[in-house]
């Protein structure tokens, strides 16, 4: 019973697929499972934008939208029946061709990024040998719609917007990828459905999840980082900020465009936090072993939701990063950190099992996250401010 | 320790998230329309014309003098005289305003009117409530739509209605005194023929109700006290209109 | 020479001939990363995933950038091509293009012909490579991080430099 209800949605889909002939099978059954992404990501968009504008207004002492539906819960629905319909206004010396094709880009790139991430015990829609070299692949294309938004728009600030935001995200790609690297060190594989397999083991019921070693939280914490520069979330939103240049490389875009840049950057949020817990927090596997009989996929979900808790949190908690405090903050932080977290890793390993690397590589990383502390500090000469005021 | 302000920083959000459903300062939204918050007593959005008693036409304190008008800095008071007088609440024949309009969507609540106003006759109301459909009828306001009883001015502001009955009742009791001498002297003085005349004006006084606009009894008094007294410096400032 | 290969080769071939025939320069260069994707997608119909998903990773994120960013930081893309697409001396380019063609079909073709004809290519795992590039390729991959290395420090010295001749 606890199996079926585990495996619900495999079961229901070979039941839908049997009544068809055999060698039509395999291919409706991966169309099944294109819409099923299709269908549950979007609406997750939709109830995470109400969850954010909710969470983000109780942060700061007031409601979020509470009209529309019980709690303000149909908010989307009154979100995108404005988008719809809106005018389309394209600027007459754009581009007109790329200015088209860079959303559809954005949102075919991002939604190419679910094929490989594990949502339940079963439930990968192509498992790859190298699918977390694909994961990244196709956050990499996600770069290129940006510019083509930027820049076809014929818009100096568009193009500012769009400029800033691909040397932030292709800074930030390498922190993404080394964080991660740690991992496949570890698992010794690619695959990440063999990652997740890697972390469900219990000793006295606690999980092997990699976040609690050592390693493991440092990476989780500098991928965190990286995936909210790479999907330009706050505090790393300066190309689309509000107040810097309206809206950056989507300034231009207007009605169903914005709202499928809005979707493909929400739905990057989703599958950038799938694949932190896939990698970090063990997948769809459960924190305690006694907890087993929950369905695989709802503790994966909970992991994603918990995760754009955190991403809300932050994005209510911190000021807007200005970009040459971000770029220094990627090289000069947090890609040493990430390369002290490689080495931390190999040690892990090579130490072998015991007591002995636990307190290894924890010295390491605290001592290394202290000396660059200082350092930061020290060079930025923080203190309290002495002010001078006009004789 | 680089990353202590982030914590406390997100330490504090949280507290804000979590304080926001239980404490009543961390969520001080007022949910409009279905509450409103209670305008303060120094509130003021766009002139009334003050009226005593019951009726509004007849309590009306406005004697279209025509000050507020001509002090007014966008020119949104509009006023004709009436060609008759007609009595007013204490039963004095007044000149009185035949139209009166404020065009409200003019009008830019600087308050000049109330102040130059010498029959303390207009005043501040608090609504904002005011859109219409209709840009331009809907926002001008007549005389009948400006016209709102003294109690409603005690209820919006109390303390200055409290002050202006004070002053107007003060000013009423030294004119009536005025008169009482007036009336005793001149009875005095002019024995038997006087006190039928000047018995008419003396009982009017004490029969108009503290806070009307007896500002009208010093207006025939000038012609009255010439022979008594010949320079009046005005006690309520009632200038001849 | 299954149906998929001649679309992947009609798509890679449009691509680059869109690359070298536009206009706008800008067009151009998303022309490239049209083929450069076809490219990908060959290595991925053969079975080589890594190689596949590395040429997406490396050319369409981060070459095809590059070329991007350098035709607009040095504002080429405003001024549009004058005067046709072909240059002067378009006879001595096709002849040489056409000599460095057919010297590549006949390596080739010749390469081919000396390969033991297999039924199925084993795929290539991660692992392998992984295996290859720190035992037998080792001196390899460290010349090439030494190269990359070095680049990385000329571009920043560079980029330095003019700071502080612009100040």
């Amino acid at each position: 019973m606890i199996e079926r209800l585990d495996q619900i949605f495999i079961l229901l889909r070979d039941w839908l697929v049997h009544f068809l002939p055999a060698n039509w099978q395999a291919v409706v059954a991966t169309v099944l499972n294109v819409v099923a992404i299709i269908a549950v990501f979007p609406t997750l968009f939709a109830l995470v934008t109400v969850m954010e504008r909710k969470g983000l207004g109780r942060m700061q002492n007031r409601f979020g939208p509470n009209r529309v539906g019980p709690y303000g819960l149909f908010q989307p629905v009154a979100d995108g029946i404005k988008a719809l319909t809106k005018e389309d206004v394209v600027p007459f010396r754009a581009d007109t061709i790329v200015h088209f094709v860079a959303p559809l880009v954005l949102v075919v790139a991002v939604f190419m990024g679910f094929s490989v991430l594990p949502m339940g015990r079963n439930m990968v829609l192509a498992d790859m040998d190298a699918g977390l070299l694909f994961f990244f692949a196709m956050g990499a294309s996600t770069e290129l719609s940006v510019f083509m938004a930027g820049w076809s728009s014929r818009n100096k600030y568009s193009l500012l917007g769009a400029m800033r935001a691909v040397a932030q995200m292709i800074s930030y790609e390498v922190p993404l990828l080394m964080s991660g690297l740690a991992v496949v060190m570890i698992s010794g594989s690619l695959t990440l459905s063999k990652i997740v397999e890697a972390q469900n083991r219990y000793t006295f019921g606690l999980p092997h999840w990699y976040v609690f070693t050592p390693w493991g939280f440092a990476g989780l914490v500098l991928f965190s980082i990286a995936a909210m520069a790479e999907t330009n979330r706050s505090p790393f939103d300066l190309p689309e900020g509000e107040s810097e240049l309206v809206a950056g490389y989507f300034t231009e875009y207007s009605g169903f465009k914005f709202a499928l840049f809005f979707l493909g950057e929400y739905v990057g949020m989703f599958s950038i936090a799938g694949m932190g817990a896939t990698l970090f927090l063990g997948g769809w596997s459960a924190p305690l072993a006694i907890l087993n009989w929950v369905p695989s996929w709802i503790w994966f979900f909970g992991k994603l939701m918990i995760a754009m808790c955190l991403f809300i949190w932050i994005r209510g908690t911190m000021p807007r990063l200005r970009q040459d405090q971000l770029m220094n903050f990627a090289w000069k932080f947090v890609i040493p950190m990430t390369l002290v977290n490689l080495f931390v890793a190999a040690l892990w390993r090579f130490v072998g099992p015991g007591w002995a690397r636990w307190v290894v590589c924890w010295a390491i990383l605290i001592a290394f996250y202290v000396l660059m502390g200082q350092t930061i500090l020290r060079r930025r000469g923080l203190g309290p401010r002495s002010y001078r005021y006009a004789e | 320790m680089l990353g202590e302000g982030l914590l406390k920083g997100l330490a504090e959000t949280a507290r804000n998230f979590a304080g926001s459903f239980v404490s009543e300062e961390r969520l001080t939204t007022v949910q409009y329309p279905e509450e409103r918050v209670a305008p303060i007593e120094n509130t003021r959005d766009f002139p009334f014309l003050v009226y005593d008693g019951d009726d509004w036409h007849a309590g009306m304190r406005c004697v279209a003098c025509q000050i507020c008008e001509k002090e007014c800095p966008p020119k949104c008071i509009y006023i004709e005289k009436s060609k008759d007088k007609k009595p007013d609440y204490v039963g004095k024949p007044q000149i009185y305003p035949a139209r009166f309009d404020i065009d409200i969507s003019v009008c830019m609540s600087c308050q000049i009117c109330v102040e130059v106003c010498p029959f303390e006759a207009i005043k501040m109301d608090t609504q904002f409530e005011l859109s219409t459909a209709d840009r331009f009828g809907g926002l001008l306001l007549d005389k009948q739509q400006l016209a709102k009883s003294n109690e409603y001015y005690h209820e919006i502001h109390p303390t200055e209605a409290a002050e202006v009955d004070a002053r107007l009742a003060e000013e009423k009791a030294k004119t009536e005194a005025k008169a009482r001498a007036a009336a005793a002297a001149a009875a005095a003085k002019a024995g038997a023929p006087a006190p039928a005349a000047k018995a008419a004006p003396a009982v009017d006084k004490p029969a108009a109700v503290p806070k009307s606009a007896d500002l009208a009894a010093p207006v025939p008094k000038p012609s009255e006290n010439k022979p008594e007294s010949p320079a009046k410096p005005d006690q309520g400032g009632a200038p001849d209109s | 020479m299954t149906p998929v290969f001649y679309i992947l080769a009609i798509l890679t071939l449009a691509g680059g001939l869109a690359a070298v025939t536009l206009k706008n320069t800008v067009h151009c260069a998303l022309a490239l990363t049209v083929a450069f994707a076809g490219l990908a997608l060959f290595f991925l119909q053969l079975d080589a995933q890594f190689a596949g998903f590395a040429q997406i990773l490396i050319y369409i994120g981060a070459v095809a950038i590059l070329v991007v960013f350098a035709i607009l930081l040095t504002r080429s893309s405003e001024a549009e091509a004058s005067g046709g697409i072909l240059s002067r001396h378009w006879l001595a380019g096709l002849i040489i293009a056409a000599a460095v063609f057919a010297v590549l079909g006949w390596a080739i073709l010749r390469g081919a012909q000396a390969l033991p004809q297999e039924s199925a290519v084993p795929a290539v795992t991660v692992h392998q490579i992984g295996t290859a590039l720190m035992g037998r390729y080792v001196l390899p991959l460290e010349i090439v991080a030494l190269l990359l290395t070095s680049a990385l420090i000329g571009a920043v010295i560079v980029a330095m430099h003019e700071k502080e001749s612009a100040k």
